[in-house]
């Protein structure tokens, strides 16, 4: 059950991320929900790299006294952590974009309201 | 160093680093700036040439980014593949073609009418293509992401380039938040891959699926679905298209309808290639009805419009309709739906209707994009109520539009009758109806069209305005006449480009055995 509680989290951070992303009126809530279901989805991934007593995949840097063979046993997957690196960055860009286009929509609505912001109908 | 080997990593890359290049060369010369451009998107365009070339010649050609032996797909000391492997078939080398020659029309398009802020639109352009043309080469589930997330943010902010006009910076956040979570889809059902079965290469993951699914696909399957239905624009996740298209500045909205492409692309790769023949009979009957639906919402909606470029939007909606149609027709009777249908092999006729009606799809629609971009660049006007007369003037845009709307509506002799004829004959296979809808449709569209270019084009002089700039109009000939002889030598295009799309695209094997040996 315990080693369930990441996946937990993943499923409830995703789902509070949707809800704001659906029911949020506020570009900027908008935003934050975006930014959560995003943390959710780099969780999921970080943790299906996870080992028990895992240590960090780095050959040249090994805790003192460990054998050779069993050195891959005992790391945790770098290839999650190479992904979820990647994803950070991808969405600090697309936050970044998010956010000033938001900033422009204010000064020339005057408002962040994202029902206000129709002036595209239909 | 045979250079030929590394074509595929050099049409990424030059691309890529000129785009970091222009804003430098941006402060110290504009002229420099556009040589710059120009010639590095021809050197592009004429690699992807030699790589289509090669891919002809050869078959599919893979290419292992980082490795020694970049043909070597699977490392000695592994037994699956690990780096990042580049693949091409003849389905990618069409689409490849496809985006890079749109890219380029589009680039010369743009020197007419970008006058501020240059540096960035090059850039951002730039990134655009490499965002693009990555999709299409890439084996690697993984990397599909990245690419698909540096098209979203460049187009996004393409989208939202004028943005002293607020409805651009809106149909812009529209855009990015949709492709974000579209994204997000993509990056989970990516997560859910590697965590069942330690791989990202897309042919490795065919391969261990293998006809069965587990539950985990199934998951992994309805979010790659619809994150890729939704970025291809299809009905009712259509709803960011009319904005972006129609809110993007001149040939972007062009060049973006070869984005949708790239992600129609990748949901193309999803089904035929990663789930094959374990897909279920659902999926190619959801496709159908989604396709109708589209081709339904598209030309009603196009009716009630009264800005050029959204009108114009909404029917390339619909056109979205028409290939979504064909090809779900043809993955209908792939997973052989409909035996008489799938007996009689209507449905590799269907497939090939599709597979040809993208090509014809950005044709017309961009030809129509780049007249209303260019009556917008001379009139300052979008509203139709507000347009008139302007075929006293504007000659060459006016024969140029009419050959565009005749496309559209698919009337001989151009090539959107081509493949659209191929598309009805194909699908009344399945069910009769469908092709009744969608000749209706077509038929509305014709009067859509009839009717804006009436209100555009004939009537008495408002005022008195200029042809389009040069470079605009030659642009706008070179596509009006690849419509002409594409709808005079259909064959052509059909022997050569459409039937290895369509066989890549059946002969899924090919792809995985490419990587797994």
């Amino acid at each position: 059950m315990i080693y369930n509680l990441p996946f937990l989290t993943v499923v409830a951070l995703i789902a509070i991320g949707m809800y704001a992303m659906l029911f949020k009126k506020n570009l900027i809530k908008i935003a934050i929900g975006l930014t959560i279901v995003e943390s959710g989805v780099n969780l999921f991934l970080i943790t299906l790299g996870y080992r028990e007593g895992g240590i960090a995949p780095i050959f040249t840097n090994l805790p003192p006294g460990m054998s050779p063979e069993e050195i891959p046993e005992k790391m945790v997957l770098p290839v999650p952590q190479a992904l979820t690196l990647t994803s950070i960055v991808i969405g600090v860009a697309v936050l970044a974009l998010i956010l000033s286009l938001a900033i422009r929509i204010y000064r020339h609505y005057g408002t962040l309201n994202a029902e206000e912001v129709r002036r595209l109908k239909e | 160093m045979n250079l030929m080997e590394h074509l595929p990593a050099l049409i990424i890359a030059i691309p890529l680093i000129t785009a970091f290049l222009t804003p430098l060369v941006d402060r110290a010369s504009k002229k420099a700036r556009n040589v710059l451009v120009f010639i590095s998107l021809l050197i592009t365009f004429i690699l992807v040439v030699l790589l289509v070339q090669r891919v002809f010649d050869k078959g599919i050609i893979t290419y292992v980014m980082g490795a020694s032996n970049p043909t070597e797909t699977i490392p000695k000391q592994a037994a699956v593949p690990i780096r990042i492997v580049l693949e091409i078939d003849g389905l990618s080398a069409f689409m490849l073609l496809i985006s890079i020659f749109i890219s380029f029309i589009g680039l010369i398009y743009s020197f007419a009418h970008i006058k501020e802020g240059g540096g960035r639109f090059y850039t951002l352009f730039l990134l655009m293509v490499v965002g693009m043309i990555g999709m299409e080469l890439t084996g690697d589930l993984f990397n599909l992401f990245v690419f698909l997330e540096i098209l979203s943010i460049s187009s996004a902010a393409l989208i939202a380039f004028e943005f002293k006009r607020a409805t651009t910076i809106e149909a812009g956040i529209k855009y990015i938040i949709i492709s974000s979570i579209s994204a997000l889809f993509v990056l989970f059902a990516v997560g859910l891959f590697y965590g069942e079965y330690d791989l990202l290469n897309m042919a490795a993951i065919a391969n261990e699926i293998g006809g069965a699914l587990s539950h985990i696909d199934k998951i992994a399957l309805i979010l790659l679905f619809s994150a890729f239905a939704m970025k291809a624009g299809i009905a009712p996740m259509h709803m960011w298209m009319p904005d972006a298209y129609g809110e993007a500045p001149g040939a972007i909205s062009m060049v973006l309808i070869a984005t949708t492409q790239a992600s129609l692309y990748a949901l193309l790769r999803v089904c035929f290639t990663i789930y094959n023949e374990a897909l279920h009979v659902v999926f190619p009957i959801a496709l159908i009805l989604l396709g109708l639906a589209s081709i339904f919402i598209g030309v009603t909606m196009a009716l009630l419009q009264d800005d050029i470029k959204r009108l114009i939007a909404y029917a390339a909606v619909a056109e979205v309709g028409y290939i979504v149609l064909a090809i779900g027709a043809g993955l209908y009777g792939f997973l052989g739906g409909g035996d008489k249908f799938a007996s009689l092999e209507m449905w590799k006729v269907a497939l090939k209707g599709g597979i040809f009606h993208i090509f014809n799809d950005v044709l017309d629609i961009g030809l129509l994009f780049l007249v209303a971009g260019g009556i917008i660049y001379v009139t300052k006007e979008r509203s139709l109520n507000k347009l008139g007369g302007l075929a006293h003037s504007m000659k060459y845009s006016s024969i140029l539009f009419l050959i565009g709307l005749a496309a559209v509506a698919g009337l001989p002799p151009m090539n959107g009758f081509a493949s659209k004829i191929i598309i009805y004959e194909s699908i009344y296979g399945v069910s009769p109806i469908l092709s009744i809808v969608a000749i209706l449709a077509s038929i509305v569209m014709l009067a859509i069209f009839v009717k804006i270019f009436h209100a555009i084009f004939t009537g008495p002089k408002l005022a008195e305005h200029g042809e389009v700039p040069k470079y605009m109009l030659a642009s706008m000939i070179v596509l009006a006449g690849l419509i002409i002889f594409f709808g005079l030598f259909p064959d052509i295009v059909l022997k050569n480009l459409v039937n290895p799309a369509v066989n890549a695209l059946m002969e899924y094997g090919k792809y995985i055995s490419a990587v797994m040996g």
